[in-house]
């Protein structure tokens, strides 16, 4: 290898370069990661598999296994998918081949992306790198932990309520949930289809800002998506003149928050005041106080949708019996785990006759006044601010017993995931030694806003992300 | 509100889960727990705001109406747990 590679702190921009100007072949570079798979994921548990041929022209990409890669199994973290191999590309995974990526492996997930902790996962909880006793976050923690841990220089992973996000400030990582609508889920293991979004995972705001524009844009394969109008701009500013900032005083207001996550989140925020932002309150009343019960009916109804394709028939797990619905329902009972069967049962409920109107139709409409107060925030201000998570990493098993408080996780990501609109989160310091992230919210197709502020507030921190144990 | 053992069977038949004694125990709490928590949304006078389905303002997106061809019946059988004849194979519906 004529140049040496540093997984934990190569960027993908960096790594793009090395590439171009033929100092590392991208069968070097793979090589090199799975080298540092080899040597770390016993601990980490970050990839459920990996791919041994580097099969491209450009750098390396880790997937979460709910993306449908052809040939390469697929399971979304469940047994009811273990051994299934896609026939098909999706069209992010067709998009990264095109652009040349080589496909590294399949990332952790908690089963069928419902979590947020990856303790979820059929296949056993993956690690957080800065400390190996707490959790990566969920439930893209596989792909977080891979970044953090220098076992890929940056990946793809989806986001229902949080799922980008959370692990991202858990582990470090800049994480970015696009606007609903901009990047295609064809092929991609449906959750809760008027929520899901596919979105970059990434060491730095230029990274996920040059993978969000391989991947989005209209794919006639999925009718929700759209044609972005404006190109992505590679953010360059380091400073932030002119841009408004809105803090969400019922956001900041919530006792969950942990002091140290909570100074971090001042800090930043007097920063961009530094920086030349201006920074002022805003109110989304509802928002907080009704998100979570809102996006607790609105996705276990949408999953419990999605999940009725999962009967032993076409794919995956098949449990015999002398009947055809006693086949499918021994094999659902034996290929869910714990979290999807009590979100079926919940949205089955929500959605049966006589509960619908009460639970599922009264959750639509408390979604529309969530959309209002978000649309009314951003006639005052550019961006939103508020701490990604409520907490730094916890430690497995904290919150394993407790569905309520495990939901508890996605308190601040959620009720822009219910609007539709753009997440950023990136480092904005640390609190017990873990990193803390800050999440920016755009309007609707604002990512290039977003790439701005937190690239200056990154440039401007200046944060060491290799985990400390790791240096 | 909280959710009785006997709705929870009723449910886990809707949604075709086999669960066991012990499955429809514990989930009898915790959906009563989750019920509780989600129920908040009822507080709420909503009888002018519409629903919303999802966030994006799209109606019918067509597609141009051109052939293509479609999977191969080998690769649409190849994750099949039973096939035969080109056919999914299931037990008896009846």
């Amino acid at each position: 290898m004529s140049a040496v590679v540093d997984t934990l702190r190569l960027t993908a921009e960096d790594a793009l370069g090395l590439v171009d100007r033929g100092e590392v072949s991208p069968a070097e570079l793979h090589a090199a990661y799975l080298q540092a798979i080899d040597e770390h994921d016993g601990e980490l548990h970050a990839y459920l598999r990996t791919v041994e041929e580097a099969e491209g022209t450009s750098i390396p990409i880790a997937l979460k296994d709910v993306i449908s890669t052809k040939g390469v199994e697929t399971t979304a973290g469940s047994r009811i998918l273990s051994g299934y191999v896609p026939v098909f590309d999706s069209t992010v995974a067709a998009r990264c081949k095109e652009a040349g990526l080589t496909l590294l492996g399949k990332t952790n997930t908690d089963e069928f992306a419902m979590g947020s902790s990856t303790e979820n996962s059929a296949f056993g909880p993956s690690r957080n790198p800065w400390d190996p006793t707490r959790v990566p976050g969920g439930s893209g923690g596989g792909t977080a932990a891979a970044v953090s841990g220098g076992l890929a220089p940056w990946g793809l992973g989806s986001d229902t309520g949080g799922s980008i996000k959370q692990p991202s400030a858990l582990c470090g990582n800049v994480g970015l949930r696009p606007t609903y609508g901009t990047v295609s889920r064809y092929g991609i293991v449906a959750f809760a289809s008027s929520l899901d979004q596919v979105g970059p995972v990434a060491k730095t705001v230029r990274d996920v800002a040059l993978l969000y524009g391989m991947v989005s844009g209209r794919d006639p394969a999925d009718s929700t998506t759209v044609e972005v109008d404006e190109p992505v701009r590679l953010p360059t500013d380091e400073r932030l003149d002119g841009l408004r900032i809105g803090v969400p005083r019922q956001a900041v207001a919530l006792e969950a928050i942990e002091p140290g996550v909570r100074e971090a989140f001042e800090a930043t925020i007097g920063l961009a005041e530094e920086l030349g932002a201006d920074v002022g309150e805003c109110d989304l009343p509802l928002s907080f106080d009704y998100g979570m019960p809102c996006y607790y009916l609105i996705a276990p109804a949408e999953a419990s949708s999605n999940l009725a394709r999962y009967d032993g028939v076409r794919y995956g797990l098949r449990e015999d019996a002398e009947t055809y619905r006693g086949m499918v329902e021994r094999t659902r009972d034996a290929g869910f785990g714990d979290e999807p069967k009590r979100r079926i049962m919940l949205g089955t409920y929500a959605l049966s006759a006589g509960y619908y109107d009460a639970y599922y139709g009264q959750a639509q409409r408390v979604r529309t006044l969530i959309v209002r107060e978000h649309a009314a925030a951003f006639e005052t201000f550019d961006v939103l601010a508020t701490p990604t998570s409520p907490t730094v990493a916890f430690a497995l098993g904290d919150k394993a017993a407790d569905p309520l408080a495990m939901y508890a996780c996605d308190l601040l990501t959620i009720p822009s995931c219910l609007a539709g609109l753009p997440g950023l989160s990136v480092p904005c310091g640390f609190s017990e030694g873990l990193p803390v992230g800050l999440q920016l919210i755009g309007p609707q197709f604002g990512e290039n806003v977003l790439f701005r502020a937190g690239h200056a507030l990154e440039r401007a921190l200046d944060l060491d992300l290799v985990p400390e144990r790791l240096r | 509100m909280a959710i009785t053992r006997d709705q929870v069977v009723h449910v886990a038949r809707l949604a075709r889960l086999d669960l066991s004694e012990e499955e429809l125990a514990r989930l009898t709490g915790e959906l009563g727990a989750i019920l509780d928590a989600v129920s908040k949304v009822s507080e709420l006078d909503l009888a002018d705001v519409p629903p919303t389905s999802h966030p994006l303002d799209l109606a019918n997106v067509w597609d141009e109406d051109v052939p293509h061809d479609a999977l191969p019946l080998d690769d649409v059988l190849r994750n099949a747990p039973s096939a035969e004849s080109g056919m999914f194979k299931v037990p008896p519906t009846v």
